[in-house]
């Protein structure tokens, strides 16, 4: 890499592109699938930046308003009735490099997320409601995930009757809409324990997940490498869940974000549609179902849960596809094609550099085999 | 293969013998009938009371009730709704229509454009295009239905009626719109820094002409497809369709499906007139696409050649799409006679509802009232529908496209669109396969939010009002339809999955 930096004049573009083709050479050399996707994953840029924000979030969530018998640091609690300054207006201002009225810095003022109509603390409010979202979440990813594997991966190994009965009970599951569950949840656990919630949801949303690793599974354990396996004597557990999933983690992982992401909207749409959390518990979903009359007079109420919710999702989702990155083996990164020419430019193989790394040129789809 | 398909509508049917039991005690427990009783400071409460057990026979144990409830279901009574005393099977009727209406465009487009992108995407990996449209579904997929459909309705709906009073965008907005159009077509399609100017440039003019053409012909007031438009658009679409159906060098399928266009063109006229002198209906329409499907085909076949089939398939696929734009510009023909409707009064996107109550008119323009009505929902299923197609289609092709076989077909030379739409695109379906149906069932049950939002009366805002309601019967009706669609898209889901990859046996 030396030699580059004095010959270029655009010495750190080429930089990270050589470097980049670099590390991929010298990744897989000597190290453990798991130091591969660790070292992959901490290089999406996309993921990091999620997982940071992700954490900020939850951090803040918890921290504010506090959890069980614990108060936060923050000044109000979600319930409590002040009297309303500048009409219920969020007090939050941006500084003015970024368009807004207050000096250098953020102005947070007593309320910077505004009041409601009643006076309450909106921050604290659209805080606990993220606190309950956030567990509902994970709990849904949990379960759902765990259950889908298992049932999946029984069914698509052991095929004949296990397959059979294995789906009966999915499309069993699949057939009961998620709605009817969270109102009959919403009726007997008076809506209020997220941790149920999530359970619940968790317990039925796993059939998707549940069809595509069976799907996997059915094509996988036609593959050589599980004959290899079991001649070389392996269990059919060890083959399952140590040969063939990591074969379908791509899959699992992919889903497994989008659950996540669509557990913290399906929560919110039972919560905004009345069978989910209930007051006096509250959730980003009962919120926006609380304050979505004001949406003309107080649009602020309206618009802090749903940029929760928005941040959040997105986060998942981003995580997701870091791991996704991460984990599957098959997936090479490959640096753009004007990256591979620019560090072979830099290499001297000046023509190499013209020659595409992706497909070969083709001339009217004729290659060379005689007149078509 | 017949004995599969019994052996699971047999299951599918004990299937919902058993998930019908489950939800009727699941619901009959989630219910309140007294809900409305229990405030109650009337002198005769406990009569009512009374007189609402013996109605809706709440002495009997719940499980007694349901397979009272199953045989009359068999017998094809469907109850009735207590609150508002009709028959169940005279409420669900118009309720189905109106959210088949619904799910039906939102899910068709939202898989067109999804699985189109996330294909393009999948084959540009880690390009600009590639990160800005991960990106995009991202955003798309992580906005909750709710929040969108209540933005679209309180800021949409008003945005684009002033518009439409006054249909004029400035040419700064257009020039604007047409850099980024140009912008997203040379990423999408990408290549070398000359053919990346060159599609820019091509991209831009086309889209700034279109909206010059849109806004200098007054067309936002008079909208239309006429003939040149149509001969434009019949062309774009028969080279189009070509290209990605035979490749450009097939010149007999290009022949063809020009040909089609061509018909398309010439029946312009007779149209108008035929549809002037009889009386239009949705079974017409369908007969018509039919022929439209049997024209395709024969003209394919009468260019014939070598490879018949071919031509047919892409000849029929460009009469289907050059007979929708003339069915849109029938539609669209009535677009001014509509908008100074009186029953519309000048603000012809609404929010609410499924139709314009007292309208009139005839079959043009009560469709074109239904389309106006499906815009906004239809837009927010799509937004979300969109983006859970584009990562599964984008998952799928990258997992496709980095087999073998792919290299082996690039290696004997094939051409590189027969590589990407015969060996990659088809095999990148069959996770899809397994996702659509279900996806399609759980849409048709579950436009809940969006319709509950925009009140309209389909079946997710009948399914809430009669649990809230406390209503069995319409809310078994309910669950009882979207149960059975679910079991045969999973049967559909098998079938189709067997159908693409011969590794996988129906019959073990």
């Amino acid at each position: 890499m030396s030699t580059t930096d004095q010959q270029s004049p655009e010495g750190s573009a080429t930089d990270s592109g050589q470097s980049e083709n670099a590390i991929e050479l010298r990744e897989v050399a000597g190290l453990s699938q798991g130091q591969i996707v660790r070292r992959r994953f901490v290089r999406h840029r996309g993921a990091m930046v999620a997982i940071v924000v992700l954490s900020f979030v939850v951090v803040l969530a918890f921290s504010s308003v506090g959890i069980a018998g614990w108060t936060g640091w923050w000044r109000f609690t979600p319930n409590e009735l002040n009297p309303i300054v500048n009409g219920g207006e969020p007090t939050l201002m941006f500084p003015a490099w970024l368009g807004g009225d207050a000096g250098i810095w953020f102005h947070w003022g007593l309320h910077p997320f505004g009041q409601d109509e009643i006076g309450r603390d909106v921050f604290a409010r659209v805080m606990r409601g993220t606190q309950t979202s956030l567990i509902i979440t994970a709990t849904v990813g949990l379960v759902a995930t765990g259950v889908g594997i298992l049932v999946g991966a029984l069914a698509g190994f052991n095929r004949g009757r296990t397959d059979d009965i294995l789906m009966r009970i999915t499309d069993l599951v699949i057939t009961m809409p998620v709605i009817v569950i969270g109102a009959v949840l919403g009726q007997l656990a008076g809506g209020n324990n997220p941790l149920i919630f999530g359970t619940f949801l968790g317990l039925i949303t796993w059939t998707t997940l549940a069809r595509l690793v069976r799907g996997d599974f059915l094509t996988l354990r036609e593959r050589e490498f599980v004959d290899a396996a079991r001649v070389a004597g392996a269990s059919n557990s060890r083959i399952m869940f140590k040969h063939m999933l990591p074969n379908a983690i791509g899959v699992i992982i992919v889903n497994t974000t989008l659950l996540m992401s669509s557990a913290i909207l399906l929560e919110t749409a039972l919560s905004y549609l009345g069978v989910g959390i209930k007051a006096p518990a509250t959730s980003l979903g009962l919120l926006i179902s609380q304050y979505q009359e004001a949406f003309s007079t107080r649009p602020w109420l309206f618009w802090w849960p749903g940029l929760m919710i928005v941040i959040i999702a997105l986060s998942i989702n981003f995580i997701g596809d870091g791991l996704r990155d991460a984990f599957d083996p098959r997936q090479k990164r490959i640096p753009s094609e004007r990256k591979m020419a620019k560090a072979m430019l830099v290499d001297g193989s000046a023509a190499r550099a013209s020659t595409t790394t992706v497909q070969p040129p083709m001339q009217g789809g004729n290659a060379g085999l005689g007149p078509s | 293969m017949i004995s599969f398909l019994w052996r699971r509508l047999l299951a599918g049917l004990a299937t919902l013998l058993v998930s019908t039991f489950v939800m009727y005690i699941l619901a009959s427990a989630s219910m309140d009938p007294f809900g409305d009783l229990g405030q109650s400071t009337a002198a005769n409460k406990e009569a009512l009371i009374a007189q609402r057990i013996q109605l809706l026979d709440l002495d009997t144990p719940v499980v007694i009730r349901y397979f009272k409830w199953l045989g009359n279901f068999v017998q094809g009574d469907l109850g009735t709704a207590w609150v508002s005393d009709q028959p169940v099977s005279s409420v669900l009727h118009g309720a189905i229509l109106s959210t088949i209406q619904l799910v039906t465009a939102a899910t068709v487009i939202a898989i067109i454009f999804g699985v189109a992108v996330g294909i393009v995407s999948a084959l540009r990996q880690y390009s600009s295009f590639d990160y800005l449209m991960i990106f995009v579904s991202f955003l798309l997929y992580s906005l909750p239905a709710f929040w969108v459909a209540v933005l679209l309705k309180q800021w949409g709906a008003i945005g684009f009626n002033d518009f439409l009073a006054d249909p004029v965008i400035s040419w700064v907005a257009i020039t604007v719109v047409s850099i980024l159009a140009g912008l997203l077509w040379s990423l999408a399609i990408g290549g070398e820094r000359r053919q990346r100017a060159l599609t820019f440039v091509v991209a831009f003019a086309a889209t700034f002409s279109t909206f010059a053409f849109l806004q200098l012909t007054d067309w936002w007031t008079h909208p239309s497809i006429n003939p040149p438009l149509l001969a434009l658009l019949g062309t774009a679409t028969a080279f189009a369709v070509t290209t990605l159906s035979t490749g450009l060098k097939n010149r007999r399928a290009l022949a063809a499906s020009l040909t089609t266009v061509v018909i398309g063109l010439v029946l312009y006229l007779p149209l108008q007139v035929f549809f002037k002198s009889v009386a239009e209906s949705w079974l017409m329409m369908f007969v018509l696409a039919l022929i439209t499907v049997a024209v395709g085909v024969g003209v394919g076949y009468a260019w014939g050649g070598p490879d018949r089939g071919v031509s047919a398939r892409t000849a029929a696929i460009t009469a289907v799409l050059v007979a929708a734009m003339l069915f849109i510009n029938q539609v669209m023909r009535v677009w001014p006679a509509y908008y100074n409707a009186p029953a519309i009064n000048g603000r012809p996107v609404p929010t609410i509802g499924d139709r314009t109550p007292n309208l009139g008119g005839n079959f043009w323009v009560t469709t074109l009232d239904q389309f106006m009505h499906l815009l906004l929902p239809t837009l927010a299923l799509v937004l979300i529908g969109f983006a859970a197609y584009t990562r599964y289609s984008r998952s799928s092709m990258l997992e496709v496209m980095s087999q073998d076989y792919i290299r082996t077909a690039r290696s004997k030379g094939l051409p590189e669109r027969t590589v990407i739409m015969r060996h990659g695109f088809r095999n990148s379906l069959i996770p899809l396969a397994t996702v659509v149906p279900i996806d399609i069932i759980t849409l048709l049950g579950g436009a809940i939010i969006t319709e509950r939002v925009f009140a309209r009366p389909g079946m997710g805002t009948l399914f809430l009002f009669s649990l809230t309601h406390a209503e069995i019967e319409p809310v078994m009706a309910y669950l009882v339809i979207v149960a059975a669609l679910a079991i045969i898209a999973n049967i559909v889901a098998d079938l189709v999955y067997a159908g693409l990859d011969p590794r996988i046996r129906v019959n073990a």
